[in-house]
């Protein structure tokens, strides 16, 4: 990377495309998101949108309001993987008639589920922010 | 407008129009995979039991998935009755039930039973009228207001309870649950013109695909 500003941009495909993907699974596809994945793309879907106008003004301050997201998406996204590996006893969250986060009915790409996506797409994004931080401080 | 600012439109592009692209690519699966359900299974769209209204021998059937507790079965309802009226002679509406909220089977056996006292219409008119004061998202629905409104409609009440307990209209709603499964219906209301689905949701679409094979028969 000669430039830290493709660190950036690579940060914000990250996040338009889980957020796309999010949107199609959603919105397309008709599942409804459990609560452990609504409290996910809270914090996904702002990093579209911040990493998107940080990267369209080369702004540095874009990373640092975006980093907060991102280290939140990755406890989220730890916490539910956790859950649907069952490391995690089921038994510590209160079901009600809503959709269970713990019986995970998708997966895609023969097995890839989708909490190990979020996770990934959070943890690849909070590198590349942290990164590109480091390579722009003064 | 350097080339930074044009990446970020670009990207920008591509994704909303790879995501329109997987959209339309992905509803036209379900659609034909639907369409396909319904023509090697074709008995499964209309039961003896079902309500049918409009002329019997119709060239085109709307076989509708209906849920007497669901807001946009309501809000069509007056749609596929225009189209009804619309065309008199060569459309008839089948109705099937697909109770997918809570307290919907127990509507479904109540408008079967009125089916059987020979006033479904006026009581199916008062049940959605009545909707939004007994189905709620919240909590349990308040059956005796949906009740109550079929009754001033002309049920007999008592006779319809009776008959709600019986074998047969438990069998009837197994019937009913047990088609829409195999059809793939996920969403009520859900409309098959002649066996054909719509491309997307919409009353609008509805009216063209009835248009659309009114037309053929007419031919």
């Amino acid at each position: 990377m000669r430039h830290p500003w493709f660190l950036l941009l690579l940060a914000w495909l990250v996040a338009s495309a889980a957020t796309a993907g999010a949107l199609f699974i959603g919105e397309v596809m008709g599942m409804t998101p459990c609560v452990l994945c609504w409290y996910q793309r809270i914090f996904m879907f702002p990093l579209a949108i911040i990493l998107g106008l940080a990267c369209f003004a080369e702004d540095r301050r874009g990373a640092i309001y975006a980093l907060p997201l991102a280290l939140g998406g990755v406890a989220m996204a730890l916490y539910h993987t956790l859950l649907v590996a069952g490391v995690i006893p089921k038994g510590w969250i209160a079901c009600d008639a809503g959709v269970s986060c713990a019986d995970q009915k998708l997966e895609i790409l023969s097995g890839i589920q989708i909490p190990w996506l979020s996770l990934a797409a959070f943890v690849m994004i909070s590198i590349l922010l942290l990164a590109y931080l480091r390579k722009t401080s003064k | 407008m350097n080339i930074k600012k044009l990446t970020v439109w670009t990207v920008l592009g591509i994704i909303v129009i790879a995501f329109l692209f997987g959209m339309n690519k992905y509803q036209r699966g379900v659609q034909k995979s639907q369409e396909q359900k319904a023509a090697e299974q074709d008995s499964r769209l209309v039961r003896m039991h079902s309500p049918v209204f409009g002329p019997q021998n119709a060239k085109v059937t709307i076989v509708e998935f209906f849920d007497p507790a669901c807001e946009a079965c309501r809000a069509f309802y007056p749609f596929v009755k225009d189209l009804l009226r619309q065309y008199p002679n060569d459309v008839r509406l089948v109705l099937r039930y697909a109770p997918f909220h809570q307290g919907s089977s127990e509507v479904v056996k109540i408008l079967d039973a009125a089916k059987r006292q020979g006033n479904l219409l006026p009581v199916l008119e008062a049940v959605l009228q009545a909707q939004p004061q007994w189905a709620t998202h919240h909590g349990s629905p308040r059956l005796e207001v949906a009740y109550q409104a079929a009754e001033a409609a002309g049920l007999d009440l008592q006779k319809a309870l009776n008959d709600a307990q019986t074998p047969q209209a438990e069998a009837m709603l197994k019937q009913e649950v047990e088609d829409l499964t195999s059809l793939e219906v996920k969403k009520t209301p859900t409309f098959f013109v002649n066996g054909r689905t719509l491309a997307s949701f919409g009353p609008d679409q509805l009216a063209a695909l009835v248009a659309e094979e009114v037309g053929k028969s007419r031919k």
